[in-house]
């Protein structure tokens, strides 16, 4: 059965360039980075040369960039390494409603620990409205926790806007950049934003693998006591390799980044063309302005996307469907309901996220595809 | 004990004993099969594998939430183990998110019932009205011919008649029959049993031979949504305090109208109890005889009062189709007792009649009432009352 993957948004795959520069580190450069000898100096060497080509992608500085184990630990560090830094400063973080889990449940967790949490709505395009974060903002407010694109529906947030509310009154800037690095120029600058997470294996790059760029002078307390890495703010032994690779990625996600975004928004456009002209009762959840380029969320009135996910999958078909939890049943996304939508609609909806290596001859496909599966979920529900 | 048991190879097994003589053109062997997290399911679908069926397998979270859960099923344990057995299976693998439903087609109707003074059995109910359905939508919306489940049952097509019967599973001390009783002809036409046949031993056995992962694993007795077995409690967190006064309390009464004591709620109470009544001080165990709902009096007497003579059901599904008039039969009255001889008259209005040849204890009102002819599964309803 002929495969298709129309989930980049969940991982992509691993580019062989990539691959190709991580080979002599699990082969021959087995050095560890901190030691002082022959090998740990070709292991170091390695690791560093990733750290300037992930802060060439970002606009940054190498010593501003902290290599983690991927986009959860970078949000948790951001998270819980700057409230703890300011406690003494006030105890108050921001953030919205439609962020990624590890946004919303470390802050969760935190508000446990006597922080004071305040979770700004969004518009029914899942938009931060600047009104709203410059009241919710307090005397006592350190951090602001804002994604710039979101995994579900692809809004990206007015960054630059927003963050402008906050630099004035020294309160920082975190965003979850996740899913907008590789799809979207990130300038550190432009954003106007203290810290910035980011994974590699988003950008074909390999899994286990993350970043978290932090603006020189920003106070951050670690998550990972021990050893002396990343500048005593993250202990442990580098995974070389993966950090390499990522460094990679990072150089041809910059070189390919227009190519790449202009390829994506034709495909996007051919599918929701597709998809919304040739089955009824869809509707479209992603916004039509402001979005990353390679994602389309829609949903299907009088099927459950977990039907439509199922069928499609057993047709070969890779697409997602809100979030799985511990026992791998799906929940209605929560960032559909936070956009306003009804549990129905929300349980309806399917993502498609292209990549580059996706083609118009898939897409056309996939609708085909996907016509036939929707008439055929409609009907068992009707019965 | 079969003689399974001293064989050192796996049992050889009949495919035909569950294939249906039915083909689907586009999908002739594509079934959904339910993966439990235990042996019998899982057996049942590498049976189905070994005889050529394309094999969905799907898992179901009911109750609550998973997450944290030891032991009971739908416990986070459970749906690792029906993976693994898909993954050595090589077949696809989904579990289907049933809370919602749960929640409100088995979770409230089981409370509202113990409220009313009656004893639900909530597997009944989950597989009357919701499990096999749900399945059967998932089915058809995957193009599936057949659901699957390990349940110790048989299918059987009956040529003359046209007609599918149920029977119990080939091993008696595992048959589950009673709980498949609400199944219509339409179901019945669409469903396998692969370990139907089978007994236990010879399923464990069949489990070892493949290497499955879960061959030695214990089965579950409880209840999957209150794992410690504490109805009364269960029922007492459901009620959100503006519901507290839908417990009714009231007085426990000998069978002479004598006044014993108080309770704090009829659904603490199930026809039958001998424990926790709150009376002591008698020379002879009493039992609960008879919850009245309305005025909240639990009477309890000597084990001879809780003799009936027979039973009222209704909702009755006929799964034998030809059966409209009174028949001998054998009765189950609970998933665990023995069937006991009795007439069965049908009524209008899904009721029937039951007479047992001799008196029996503990008639228990929200159980299943299920008719026998020999392994022959004739049909069952729901218990509203001794006669």
């Amino acid at each position: 059965m002929q495969t298709l993957y129309l989930d980049h948004n969940a991982t992509t795959p691993l580019q062989p360039e990539v691959l190709e520069a991580m080979l002599p580190y699990l082969r021959t450069h087995f050095g560890n980075p901190s030691s002082v000898h022959w090998a740990g100096r070709r292991a170091k060497q390695g690791v560093e040369d990733a750290r300037e080509q992930v802060a060439t992608l970002l606009h940054c500085r190498s010593t501003e960039i902290l290599f983690t184990s991927g986009g959860t630990e970078s949000n948790n560090l951001a998270l819980y390494g700057v409230l703890r830094a300011m406690r003494a400063r006030g105890r108050h973080v921001i953030t919205t409603a439609i962020e990624h889990s590890s946004i919303l449940e470390p802050l969760r967790a935190l508000a446990n620990e006597r922080f004071s949490l305040t979770v700004l709505p969004v518009n029914n395009e899942g938009r931060v409205n600047t009104d709203e974060l410059s009241a919710a903002l307090r005397a006592d407010t350190v951090l602001v926790s804002i994604g710039l694109a979101n995994h579900e529906i692809g809004t990206i947030q007015p960054i630059t806007a927003l963050s402008r509310m906050t630099r004035d009154r020294g309160i920082l800037f975190h965003t979850d950049a996740v899913q907008a690095v590789g799809k979207l120029p990130v300038d550190v600058n432009v954003l106007g934003i203290d810290l910035l997470s980011l994974s590699a294996h988003k950008i074909y790059g390999p899994k286990g693998t993350g970043a978290l760029y932090i603006r020189k002078g920003t106070q951050l307390a670690p998550l990972l006591h021990g050893g002396p890495q990343e500048r005593e703010k993250r202990a442990g032994t580098e995974n070389v390799a993966a950090v390499v690779g990522f460094g990679e990625a990072a150089i041809r996600a910059g070189q390919e980044l227009e190519t790449n975004v202009a390829r994506s928004l034709e495909l996007t456009a051919q599918l929701r063309q597709g998809i919304l002209r040739q089955i009824s009762g869809t509707f479209l959840n992603s916004p039509v302005q402001a979005c990353l380029p390679n994602t389309v969320n829609i949903g299907f009135a009088g099927a459950t996307g977990e039907g439509l996910m199922m069928g499609l999958d057993l047709a070969g078909v890779a697409v997602s469907t809100g979030s799985a939890c511990a026992a791998g049943s799906l929940e209605p996304s929560h960032v559909l309901l936070a956009l306003g939508r009804d549990r129905e609609a929300a349980k309806s909806a399917l993502r498609f996220s292209v990549g580059k290596d996706t083609t118009a001859q898939e897409i056309d496909r996939v609708v085909a595809i996907l016509a036939k599966v929707v008439e055929r979920v409609r009907a068992a529900a009707q019965l | 004990m079969s003689d399974s048991r001293m064989q050192s190879s796996a049992p050889s097994i009949e495919h035909q004993e569950f294939q249906h003589p039915v083909p689907n053109p586009q999908h002739p062997k594509r079934v959904l099969a339910a993966l439990s997290g235990g042996v019998d399911s899982a057996v049942a679908a590498a049976l189905l594998v070994e005889a050529g069926y394309e094999v969905i397998a799907i898992s179901m979270l009911l109750a609550g939430s998973a997450e944290g859960r030891e032991g009971g099923c739908c416990s986070i344990d459970d749906f690792q183990d029906a993976r693994r057995v898909a993954e050595q299976l090589s077949i696809p693998y989904y579990v289907l998110n049933l809370k919602e439903a749960f929640r409100t087609r088995v979770i409230d109707v089981f409370t509202h019932e113990y409220l009313r003074g009656r004893t639900p059995n909530p597997c009944l109910l989950c597989n009357r009205d919701l499990k096999f359905d749900l399945l059967w939508q998932r089915a058809r919306e995957l193009d599936a011919h057949f659901v699957a489940t390990g349940h110790y049952a048989r299918v059987r097509y009956d040529q003359p008649s046209g007609s599918y019967q149920l029977l119990r599973g080939t091993d008696q001390q595992k048959d589950q029959s009673y709980f498949l009783f609400t199944l219509s002809q339409a179901q019945l036409a669409r469903t396998l049993f692969p370990v139907g046949h089978l007994t236990k031993n010879e399923v464990r056995d069949k489990a070892r031979s493949l290497g499955l992962k879960v061959a030695e694993k214990l089965e579950s007795q409880d209840i999957c949504f209150v794992p410690d077995g504490n109805y009364a409690r269960f029922i007492e967190q459901q009620l959100t305090t503006s519901r507290q006064s839908e417990m009714k309390a009231g007085e426990i009464v000998a069978q002479d109208g004598q006044v014993l004591g108080s309770h704090d709620g009829i659904h603490r109470f199930t026809i039958g109890q001998r424990r926790g009544l709150g009376i002591g001080g008698l020379t002879e165990p009493r039992y609960v005889t008879r919850i009245d709902a309305h005025s909240g009096q639990v009477s309890v007497g000597r084990k001879a009062q809780l003799m009936t003579r027979g039973l009222v059901a209704t909702g009755v599904n006929w799964v034998e189709p030809l059966l409209t008039s009174e028949v001998s039969a054998t009765v189950k009255i609970r998933y665990r007792h023995p069937a006991i001889p009795a007439r069965i008259i049908p009524q209008d209005h899904g009721r029937a009649e039951v007479w047992f040849q001799q008196s029996y204890p503990a008639v228990t009102p929200g159980q299943a009432a299920v008719f026998y002819a020999e392994e022959q599964l004739l049909g069952g309803g729901w218990i509203e009352g001794a006669l």
